[in-house]
C-alpha cells in the first residue's frame, strides 16, 4: 500500500479548497435554489466571436499555435490595451495569450516567487493568489482592506505589510467579491510608495470593463515608472463573456515575460486555437456588444445596491465588477451561517465573505449577473429572511 | 425629455414593465417623479401603446389556437390598403394586423377556442371580404420565444449555482 501522506508534501495537503467550492456542494443539495452565487457573465459570447469559432472549425484550422499565441491575437491584444489603458506592448516578445487570466496569475507567482518570498495579497480577494504562492513556497502576506477605505488598497497598509523579502503586491482591481475600484490617485499613492523598490506588481484587471460611473479604468502600468515593475493580467471571460473559451492573457516587460513563456511553454504548449481566433473576433468586433453588457450590469447594480440598502443591510456602492459585498453584521451572523439558513430557508444562494479571505467576514457576496427579474424575485426573498430573523 | 435616457427607459420597460417607478429610478440614475414624468409623455406621444402580460397561451387554455393568416388584397386607389385592414382589426377574434412587403399583403393574428373556429372565422368572415384575393392560414404549433421571453421548461441558464 502506498503511504500517499508521505507522496504529497505538507505544503500541499495543507492548501484548504475553495470556500466558494464548498459552498457550491451545499447549494447542490438543495432543490430549486435560485443562485446570486454565479461570478460569470449571464450574457451569452457575442455571436460575431461564436461565429468566428463556427468558420475556424468548418476550415479545420485546430492545430497548436505559436507557444505565446497567434500572432494575430497577440497583436490585436496589444492595439486594445494601447487604447484601453495607454500603454504599449509589443506583441512579439511583451505578450502571452494563456489559458484564461488564471494562468497567467500561475504563471506570474511561478515565475518570480521562490521558497521564503513574500507575496502581498489585498484581501477581501479571489481565492487563487495564496494557494499559488503557497505551493511554491512562498508566503502569501495578505494586506486587510476595510470598508470605510472602499475597500481599497491603502499606501499606509501596503508600506506597514512591506518587508525586505517583499517581492511581489497582487493589485486585484475591480474587485472580486467586493466591487471595489483603485482611480488614479489611488494608484497614484501605491505607485510612490514601490517606485525605488524592485517590488513587482501583478495586476489583476479581468473585470476592467466592468468600471462604473463615469470614470474609465485605470491601470497601474499607466503611472510613471510602473510599466517596467507590472504585469498586466486580463481576459475574455467577464469583458465579453467568454468563460468557457479559457482563455487570457498577460502583458508585461520582456525579461519576466520571457520567463514566464518558458512554464507556459513546458506546462500548456499553446492556449485553445478556436478560443484564440474567436478573440480576435471578440476584440475587432464585439467592443459595442461590451458596451450593452456593461450598461445592463451598471443598472442592475444601483437595484440590488439600493435594495439591500432598503432592506437594512448597508452596502458600500461597489465601482466595478458585477458583485456587491453587503454586510451582514447586524444581523449577528456569521457570514458562514448567513448563507447556510438563507438558502435552508429562503433557497436563495449567495456567498460567505469568509471564503475570500479572514477579513471578508461579516459581508457576502452576492453576484448581479441575473436577468432584472431574477434579481428582484432573489431580493424578495432575502427581504423575507431578514423580517424574520429580526430580534 | 432631458434627464432620462428615453432608449434605456424603453429598454428596461420592455424587459419588466412591472418594475416600480422607484425601481427604474434607481436604475438609471434618475428619481421617480422624473420616471413617472417621462412615461407620461411617452404614454402621450402614443410610444408607449400599453401594456399587456407575455402569456404561455398554451399553457393557458390547452384547446385555444393562434394562427397567422396572410392575405394577398387588391389596393384600392386613394387609401391603398388602410380601407381593409381598419375592417379587419375591428374584428374581435383579430390579435394584430402587420402590412407587409414582398409576396402577401397583410398578415392578420387570430385566436380562437378551436381548429375549427379559427378556420370558419378565415372562411366566413376574411376571405369573402370584398378585395381580398386569396388567404393562407398557418396554425402556431408552438412558442419558442416571444417579445424576448424564451418560452422553455428547462432553464436556458447553464452555468453552474455557485462559481469563482
Amino acid at each position: 500500500m502506498i503511504d500517499y501522506d508521505k507522496v504529497i508534501p505538507q505544503k500541499i495537503r495543507d492548501i484548504q479548497p475553495s470556500g466558494i467550492r464548498k459552498f457550491f456542494d451545499i447549494a447542490q443539495h438543495v432543490d430549486g435554489v435560485i443562485s446570486l452565487s454565479v461570478g460569470e457573465p449571464d450574457f451569452k459570447t457575442p455571436w460575431a466571436a461564436r461565429k468566428e469559432a463556427i468558420n475556424i472549425l468548418e476550415k479545420g484550422k485546430t492545430a497548436y499555435t505559436a507557444n505565446s499565441g497567434l500572432i494575430a491575437l497577440r497583436r490585436a491584444v496589444s492595439g486594445y490595451l494601447k487604447d484601453f489603458i495607454h500603454t504599449e506592448y509589443d506583441p512579439e516578445s511583451e505578450i502571452i495569450v494563456t489559458v484564461g487570466g488564471s494562468e497567467a496569475i500561475d504563471l506570474a507567482i511561478r515565475a518570480m516567487i521562490t521558497e521564503g518570498d513574500e507575496v502581498l495579497v489585498p484581501e477581501p480577494s479571489f481565492v487563487c493568489y495564496s494557494p499559488i504562492t503557497t505551493a511554491v513556497g512562498g508566503k502569501a502576506v495578505p494586506i486587510v482592506t476595510k470598508e470605510e477605505d472602499k475597500f481599497r488598497l491603502t499606501a499606509r497598509a501596503l508600506k506597514e505589510s512591506i518587508t525586505p523579502r517583499t517581492k511581489l503586491l497582487i493589485l486585484p482591481y475591480p474587485n472580486n467579491p467586493t466591487g471595489a475600484v483603485m482611480r488614479r490617485g489611488d494608484l497614484e499613492e501605491i505607485a510612490e510608495v514601490l517606485r525605488g523598490t524592485d517590488i513587482m506588481i501583478a495586476s489583476d484587471e479581468i473585470y476592467a470593463e466592468m468600471t462604473y460611473n463615469g470614470e474609465k479604468h485605470v491601470s497601474i502600468a499607466e503611472l510613471d515608472g510602473m510599466r517596467e515593475r507590472t504585469l498586466v493580467i486580463s481576459g475574455f471571460s467577464k469583458a465579453y463573456a467568454m468563460t468557457g473559451w479559457r482563455l487570457g492573457y498577460v502583458a508585461g516587460p520582456v525579461p519576466i515575460i520571457k520567463q514566464m513563456l518558458k512554464l507556459h511553454q513546458y506546462c500548456i504548449m499553446s492556449s485553445p486555437t478556436v478560443s484564440q481566433y474567436a478573440a480576435v473576433s471578440a476584440i475587432e468586433k464585439c467592443g459595442g456588444d461590451v458596451r450593452h453588457m456593461v450598461e445592463e450590469y451598471d443598472m442592475r447594480r444601483r437595484l440590488v445596491v439600493n435594495g439591500f440598502n432598503e432592506m437594512g443591510l448597508s452596502c458600500f456602492e461597489p465601482e466595478g465588477a458585477f458583485y456587491v459585498f453587503p454586510c451582514i453584521k447586524s444581523t449577528g451572523m456569521t457570514s458562514e451561517e448567513f448563507c447556510e439558513k438563507l438558502i435552508y430557508e429562503k433557497k436563495v444562494a449567495v456567498v460567505p465573505g469568509s471564503a475570500f479571505g479572514k477579513s471578508g467576514e461579516g459581508y457576502v457576496r452576492v453576484s448581479y449577473a441575473y436577468s432584472v427579474s431574477h434579481l428582484t424575485t432573489a431580493l424578495g426573498r432575502i427581504r423575507e429572511f431578514l423580517e424574520e430573523h429580526k430580534n | 425629455m432631458d434627464a432620462i435616457n428615453q432608449k434605456k427607459l424603453l429598454d428596461v420597460l420592455r424587459q419588466d414593465a412591472r418594475l416600480s417607478n422607484a425601481e427604474i429610478a434607481v436604475m438609471l440614475g434618475s428619481d421617480e417623479s422624473e420616471v413617472a414624468k417621462a412615461i407620461e409623455e411617452l404614454e402621450e406621444n402614443g410610444i408607449i401603446m400599453g401594456y399587456s402580460a407575455i402569456i404561455n397561451e398554451e399553457k393557458a387554455d390547452e384547446n385555444g389556437v393562434t394562427a397567422i393568416i396572410e392575405l394577398k388584397i387588391t389596393p384600392v386607389k386613394d387609401c391603398g390598403f388602410d380601407d381593409l385592414a381598419h375592417t379587419i382589426m375591428e374584428y374581435e377574434e383579430v390579435d394584430s394586423v402587420f402590412l407587409l412587403s414582398g409576396a402577401n399583403d397583410l398578415s392578420v393574428t387570430i385566436s380562437g377556442t378551436s381548429l375549427r373556429n379559427v378556420a370558419l372565422f378565415v372562411s366566413e368572415r376574411l376571405a369573402v371580404l370584398d378585395g381580398v384575393l386569396s388567404t393562407t392560414t398557418h396554425f402556431i404549433l408552438r412558442r419558442y420565444k416571444e417579445k424576448g421571453h424564451i418560452f422553455s421548461e428547462d432553464s436556458f441558464d447553464d452555468r453552474g449555482l455557485v462559481s469563482p
